[in-house]
This record gives C-alpha cells, sequence and structure tokens, in this order.
C-alpha cells in the first residue's frame, strides 16, 4: 500500500516535471512564466532526493544509523555536539550558500535560460549533491578530517601536498574574483559604495558591544546592526545625490581596488572580535534573509522571463563570457550545480556535529539541492529582465561604447531593441548614474531583485531601494568572505612555508601573521587589479578561471570519493562518483587547454599574448595599452593567467593519476583497505 | 481532545520551533548551544568548573575565525 501510494504521488510529480520542462524547452516566442522554472526545478529535486539520495544512503554507501557519528562518540559540547538535524540542516545550508550560485547563472543567461536551467538541475542531481553527501560521509566517518587530509591518509602523502597547493591556489582565485565582483558593482556608484563604507562602523559598533556593553548578546545586536544598514541604505540614496559627499563616494574601480586590498589586509590581522565576527552576522543574516525573501517575490510576483530560452551566443561569441556552450556553461556556471568548495564545508565543522549517518542524505544531498534553488533563482532574476538590458548591463565597454546610444545601437545588432531614453530612465530608477557595462553578475542581480521585489512592495519607487539592499546584501557576504578567506589563506601559507621554516607556523607570531597576510593579500591583489584594468571587464577572463578551478577541486573530490568506495570494495557502486568526476574532468581538462592554446585571442591566455607581442614587435599599440610598458603588461597577465592555468591542470592530472593508482592497489587487495574509524565504540581518540 | 489540550500542544510547538530557530541562527554564526554545552558538562565533567556564557562565546568567536576555521563558500 505504501509503496503504491509513494508510486503513485512521485509518478505524478514526475510527470509535471516532465511537462514544465517540456514546455520550457519547446517555448518560442514572447516570455513564458517564471513558474514553469520553480516547479520544473522542484520536481527534480523531490524526485532525487527520493529516490537517488535514498539509492546512495542504502545501497551504495550502506548508511549505519548505529554506527556513532565522531558528535557522538566525542561529544565534549564545544567541537563536537550532536546537533539536532534541522538546525545542521540550517547551518550546513548557511555555510555553503555564497555568491558563486548567485553569479554563475546570472553570467550563463548570456546563452539563455535553458542551457543554464538544464546543467543546473542535472549537475546538482548527479556531481553537486552526490559530491557533498560523499564527502560529508567520508569525513564523518574518519572524525570529522578534512579533505586534505582524507587525501593523504587514502592515497598518500604526495597527492594530499599537491591537494593542498592546489586549493591555495583556488583560494586565491576565489577571493580576486569575488573581490572583482564588488569592485564592478560599486564603481561609479556613490550610493552602493556608502552603504558598504557605513558596514564598517556599524560592524565595529556591534563588535565593541558584543566584546565590552552586552557580551556574547549576539541577537539584540544583530537587530541593531540590521536595522542601521537599513538605515545606511536609506541615507545612501542622500549620499548619493549630496554635492560634497556625492563626488567623495563615487570610486574609480582602480581606487577601490586598492581601498579592498588596504581593507583585507586589516581586517584579517586586525582581533576577529572588532569587525570580521560582527559583520559576520550581519551578512549571514542578511544573506539568508534576501534569499528568503527572493523566494517569496517569486512565488507571489510569478514574473515572466523575458531571455530566450537559447541565444545565438552558444556558439561561443558572447559578450559576457568567451568560450562555446561546451566546456564554458559548465565552468561558469560553478557552484549552483556542483562547487569543489562544499568539499571543503562538508569536511569542516559538519561532520562533526552530526548526530546519526541517516542524517546525512539530509544534509549532504538536501542542503546542496537548495544551493541549487538558489542559483534557479538567481537564473530567474536575470532571465526575468529585459534581453537588451541584461546585455547593456553584462558587455564590456569596449563591445557596446560608454553611452546609451552606442550601447543600445549595439544590442540591436544582436536583436535586443531597446531606446537609448529607455535605459536613462531604469538606470534613474535603481539610482544609478548609469547601467552600462556593469559586469560581474551582481549588479543584474540586483536589477532582476529590484523588480521583483518593488513589484511585492513600495513599486517604482522602492526599486532603487531594493536595488541598494540587494547591492549590499551581495557586497556584505562577499566581503565578509574576502576576509575570511584571507585569514584561511594566511593560516595555509604559515603552514606550508613552516615546512622549510618552521618558525612561520606559529600562528600567534606578529611577524609570521603579517608576512602570511601580506602575501595572501598580494596574491588576490595581483588578480583582482589585473581584472579591473582589463579592457573586457576581468570577470571575463577571470570568472573561467575561477570556474575552472572550483570544478576542478568538486572533481578532486569525487576521485577521492572513488577511491574510498574502491577501498571500502564497493567498486561497483563507485560509478557514483566516477560519472561525474570524468564528466568534471572532461570540462576542466576542456575549459583549461582551450584557455591556453584557443586561437581566439579572447579566450586563449597565450593567442592573447602572442598578438600584444605581435603589435608590439611593429611598433603598434592595442588598447587599451596607452604604452609600451603598458602592452608589457599586459602580455605578462597574460603568461601568467596560463601559468595558473596549467597549475590547475597539473594539480588535477597528478590526483586523477593517484587515485588510478590507489583504485588498482584497493582491487588486487581482497580486504577492505578505507582508513575509517571502526564502528564500535572502543576506539576513541578523544 | 479537549481545547486546553490543543491550545498547549500549540504554545509547545510554537515555543520548540523558536527554540530551534534560534539554535539553527546562532550555529550560523558559529556559536552551538550554550545550555547543550552545560548540561553535558554538568552531567560528565561534575567535578570542573563549566565555561561561563562569555568565555563560550569567545571562544567560539576566536575559533571560527582560526586556523582551519572560518571556511566560507565561495
Amino acid at each position: 500500500m505504501g509503496k503504491l501510494k509513494t508510486g503513485l504521488i512521485f509518478g505524478a510529480i514526475a510527470i509535471i516535471g516532465a511537462i514544465s520542462i517540456g514546455v520550457l524547452a519547446l517555448h518560442q516566442g514572447e516570455s513564458i512564466s517564471a513558474v514553469w522554472m520553480v516547479t520544473a526545478a522542484l520536481c527534480v529535486y523531490a524526485i532525487a532526493y527520493r529516490f537517488y539520495a535514498k539509492y546512495l544512503a542504502g545501497k551504495v554507501l550502506q548508511l549505519d544509523a548505529k554506527r556513532p557519528t565522531p558528535a557522538v562518540r566525542h561529544n565534549d559540547g564545544l567541537d563536537y555536539v550532536p546537533t539536532p538535524k534541522n538546525v545542521l540542516f540550517g547551518h550546513h545550508f548557511a555555510a555553503i550558500a555564497g555568491a558563486g550560485p548567485l553569479v554563475g547563472p546570472v553570467l550563463a543567461a548570456q546563452m539563455g535560460y535553458l542551457p543554464g536551467m538544464l546543467w543546473i538541475l542535472v549537475g546538482v542531481v548527479i556531481a553537486g549533491a552526490v559530491q557533498d553527501m560523499l564527502v560529508l560521509f567520508m569525513s564523518t566517518r574518519r572524525d570529522g578530517r578534512s579533505l586534505g587530509d582524507m587525501i593523504r591518509t587514502e592515497m598518500g602523502p604526495i597527492p594530499g601536498i599537491i591537494a593542498q597547493i592546489g586549493v591555495l591556489m583556488i583560494m586565491v582565485i576565489i577571493l580576486a574574483v569575488l573581490a572583482l565582483v564588488v569592485v564592478k558593482a560599486l564603481a561609479e556608484s556613490p550610493w552602493g559604495t556608502f552603504t558598504v563604507a557605513a558596514t564598517i562602523p556599524i560592524a565595529i559598533f556591534m563588535g565593541l558591544y558584543t566584546r565590552y556593553i552586552r557580551p556574547g548578546r549576539v541577537g539584540e545586536i544583530s537587530v541593531i546592526g540590521v536595522v542601521l544598514l537599513i538605515g545606511s541604505i536609506i541615507l545612501g540614496g542622500q549620499v548619493a545625490y549630496h554635492p560634497v559627499w556625492g563626488p567623495a563616494f563615487t570610486l574609480s574601480g582602480t581606487t577601490l581596488a586598492i581601498a579592498m586590498m588596504a581593507y583585507g589586509f586589516i581586517a584579517s590581522v586586525m582581533p576577529v572580535w572588532l569587525l570580521l565576527a560582527p559583520r559576520d552576522y550581519l551578512s549571514t543574516f542578511l544573506k539568508i534573509g534576501a534569499i528568503a525573501a527572493l523566494a517569496i517575490g517569486i512565488l507571489i510576483v510569478r514574473p515572466e522571463l523575458q531571455m530566450p530560452a537559447i541565444t545565438p551566443f552558444i556558439d561561443g561569441s558572447g559578450p559576457v563570457f568567451s568560450g562555446a556552450l561546451f566546456p564554458f556553461l559548465f565552468i561558469t556556471i560553478a557552484c549552483g550545480a556542483v562547487s569543489g568548495f562544499h568539499a571543503l564545508i562538508a569536511s569542516g565543522t559538519t561532520p562533526k556535529l552530526i548526530e546519526n549517518e541517516n542524517q546525512i542524505p539530509l544534509i549532504g544531498y538536501g542542503a546542496m539541492l537548495c544551493e541549487s534553488f538558489v542559483a534557479v533563482m538567481a537564473l530567474i532574476a536575470a532571465c526575468v529582465l529585459d534581453p537588451a538590458v541584461y546585455f547593456v548591463m553584462n558587455s564590456p565597454a569596449a563591445v557596446i561604447g560608454t553611452d546609451v546610444t552606442s550601447a543600445a545601437a549595439a544590442v540591436a545588432q544582436w536583436g535586443f531593441h531597446i531606446t537609448p531614453a529607455e535605459l536613462e530612465t531604469l538606470a534613474r530608477q535603481v539610482g544609478e548614474h548609469s547601467i552600462l557595462s556593469r559586469a560581474g553578475g551582481a549588479p543584474t542581480l540586483a536589477v532582476g531583485m529590484a523588480h521583483i521585489l518593488s513589484s511585492v512592495i513600495g513599486g517604482e519607487a522602492m526599486m532603487s531601494f531594493w536595488y541598494h539592499f540587494a547591492i549590499l546584501f551581495e557586497a556584505l557576504f562577499i566581503l565578509t568572505t574576502v576576509d575570511a578567506g584571507t585569514r584561511v589563506c594566511r593560516f595555509m601559507i604559515q603552514d606550508l612555508l613552516g615546512v622549510a621554516m618552521p618558525k612561520m607556523r606559529n600562528t600567534q607570531s606578529w611577524t609570521g601573521n603579517v608576512i602570511a597576510t601580506a602575501l595572501t593579500v598580494g596574491l588576490w591583489g595581483y588578480f583582482l587589479y589585473a581584472g579591473v584594468v582589463d579592457p573586457l571587464g576581468g570577470i571575463n577572463s577571470l570568472w573561467p578561471l575561477f570556474g575552472i578551478a572550483n570544478q576542478m577541486l568538486a572533481a578532486i573530490a569525487l576521485m577521492l570519493g572513488t577511491v574510498v568506495l574502491f577501498k571500502m570494495k564497493r567498486q561497483r557502486f563507485a560509478w557514483v562518483a566516477m560519472v561525474p568526476a570524468f564528466w568534471l574532468l572532461v570540462c576542466t581538462l576542456t575549459a583549461g587547454f582551450q584557455k591556453l592554446f584557443h586561437p581566439d585571442i579572447r579566450v586563449g591566455f597565450l593567442s592573447h599574448a602572442a598578438r600584444y607581442k605581435g603589435s608590439m614587435e611593429a611598433g603598434e599599440l592595442m588598447a587599451p595599452a596607452k604604452s609600451a610598458a603598458d602592452m608589457q603588461h599586459i602580455i605578462f597577465n597574460d603568461y601568467v593567467n596560463a601559468a595558473l592555468t596549467a597549475g590547475f591542470l597539473f594539480v588535477v592530472i597528478v590526483i586523477l593519476f593517484y587515485s588510478i593508482g590507489a583504485c588498482r592497489k584497493a582491487l588486487k587487495n581482497s580486504q577492505p583497505t578505507a582508513v575509517e574509524i571502526p564502528p564500535a565504540n572502543e576506539v576513541a581518540h578523544a | 481532545m479537549p481545547e486546553a489540550d490543543l491550545l498547549c500542544l500549540c504554545r509547545d510547538t510554537l515555543s520548540r520551533w523558536g527554540k530551534d530557530a534560534r539554535r539553527t541562527a546562532s550555529l550560523m554564526i558559529g556559536q552551538p548551544d550554550y545550555d547543550a554545552y552545560l548540561a553535558h558538562s554538568r552531567a560528565t565533567h561534575p567535578d570542573q568548573q563549566p565555561l561561563d556564557r562569555t568565555a563560550f562565546f569567545r571562544l567560539h568567536e576566536a575559533r571560527r575565525f582560526g586556523a582551519g576555521g572560518g571556511f566560507k563558500c565561495c
């Protein structure tokens, strides 16, 4: 009876989902309701969770509800705490949800809503959620060990250290590209810059409050903080039009980039309670609140998708990011479908808090489905905009010029029509001087969110408020990630340098702290600066690099999953990790190879460098270079990017090599060789 | 079911949800439940003085951004 009921319910869900996807795929003409996309996504998630996650839990991993988890075995009330599953779900989701799933889909919208939607749904089901769940499972069986630790113990010390260096390189690129998203959103925007700058004194006030006035009262100070933030958004509108303060907060991209480096350095060497921790509270709560608001907004407004299902830019000629659908769509969407970074989180605090192994599907697989839904919402927000507006906002000035007339003419050539006056009106509505070439995804998402949320509350009059609310929420949590990430990198660098100079390992030492932090900021700052001065807007070259790095990390995590399944003598089921790992390897290796050697100078770093070199030898200057030194600089940047890409390729190929070796060795052994903590209680490491 | 019982049930459910929501929110920012810690500490180490609320808070604040902690997603 129960089986029949389940069959009927999920049969119905499957039919509804299939119809929704069919409607979206076959749609042609004007516009289509976003409800179809929401329905398609929810149906896919329901089926995947009910059947695939259950299959993974039962057949593949054989989760054992009687096996004590680290939280139970080492329960100390501090680090290892058995936590109710709903509470842990919220924690885990808050830790994995970041800017990635918001930005990637917005950029991917240049190919139309369909390719992006399909990869977000397929990717999460077969790759992203599987990776998160597998890593959580492996770490839970190993006392909450980190990804790097597990690679070392399961594959050996050499892949361990290579993975560690790989993670560091990936971190640097992530920090640079995230910082670039903020710079792009705030450049020449006094309102946005003011509100984001206002978070610094607000956070310091909150820090002092929780330190000295009412220690530990996070709840009340967070409420005060959010009220002050909203006040700063309202005040920002006044500041932007003030004759003195307006220009004072109108900063160029390069100024903002330098300010961010200085700020990142200061924020991460200062005591965390003063700035970093309180900003973390604000950004976490604002993030959850904004995601919930967007979900409610979409359900109430049920907006129409204006973007075509598929645009001609699938051939790789698009202005937002360069490169054809395969492999670059899969690189661009990154976090919403599969994110290697989750492997670091699923092997961080979560495994130390999980109460019972049977909650691994909910936390590992389920939270990732929610993250994927965030990506779907971001895609919707980008696609409800007039495509002409979308392309004007996301195309570099080198393509559409710098005024509304040239921009309108440029997008008209692509078949999207808008008048210059309409572009000016929209800019005025959101309270900005211009919406041209605001690449990086954040401003587009903010306009989309403002469009949706102002239909619920406030109408057109509130559009500028909602726009800056969205910018603030993105900038705030990106900056928190950048500061916290800078600290993480700093500890990694200290750890790596400690191999040669044991003194560097002392994280309490000021010298070590300052040197390692300066190194970190210098590294991501370099890429940030190069991105800001890039004529194609920086996002164009940096985001694919980030995507490649992130997906490679996912491939590494899935390869580890494969090795562990082989070592558990469960190789019969190892395809669950091998299939997505294989696909990610195909995508990232192809993308990496194309970034290096593609003849199109918009895609390949080396051909780009060669073109500039050729011009230089002929004694010519190529925009944006204004001198021979600029030309040298651009060529140097290309080589750095190429070297980094080659580095990523090297890391992933080495790990692949070691994985195959480890699997073959495991096959020869008749006994399971995975290094798990035995199920019984007797082995306690506490 | 008598009305009083129903009311009681509703109140209990709401208060449990409220507690869970608070606990979730604080864990999101790296602060585990202090009451759970206190109960655990009293039960397993009755001879030791448990950390007070402020010390507990500061410990986790430092830990979230210390070596190995503070990972946030992109």
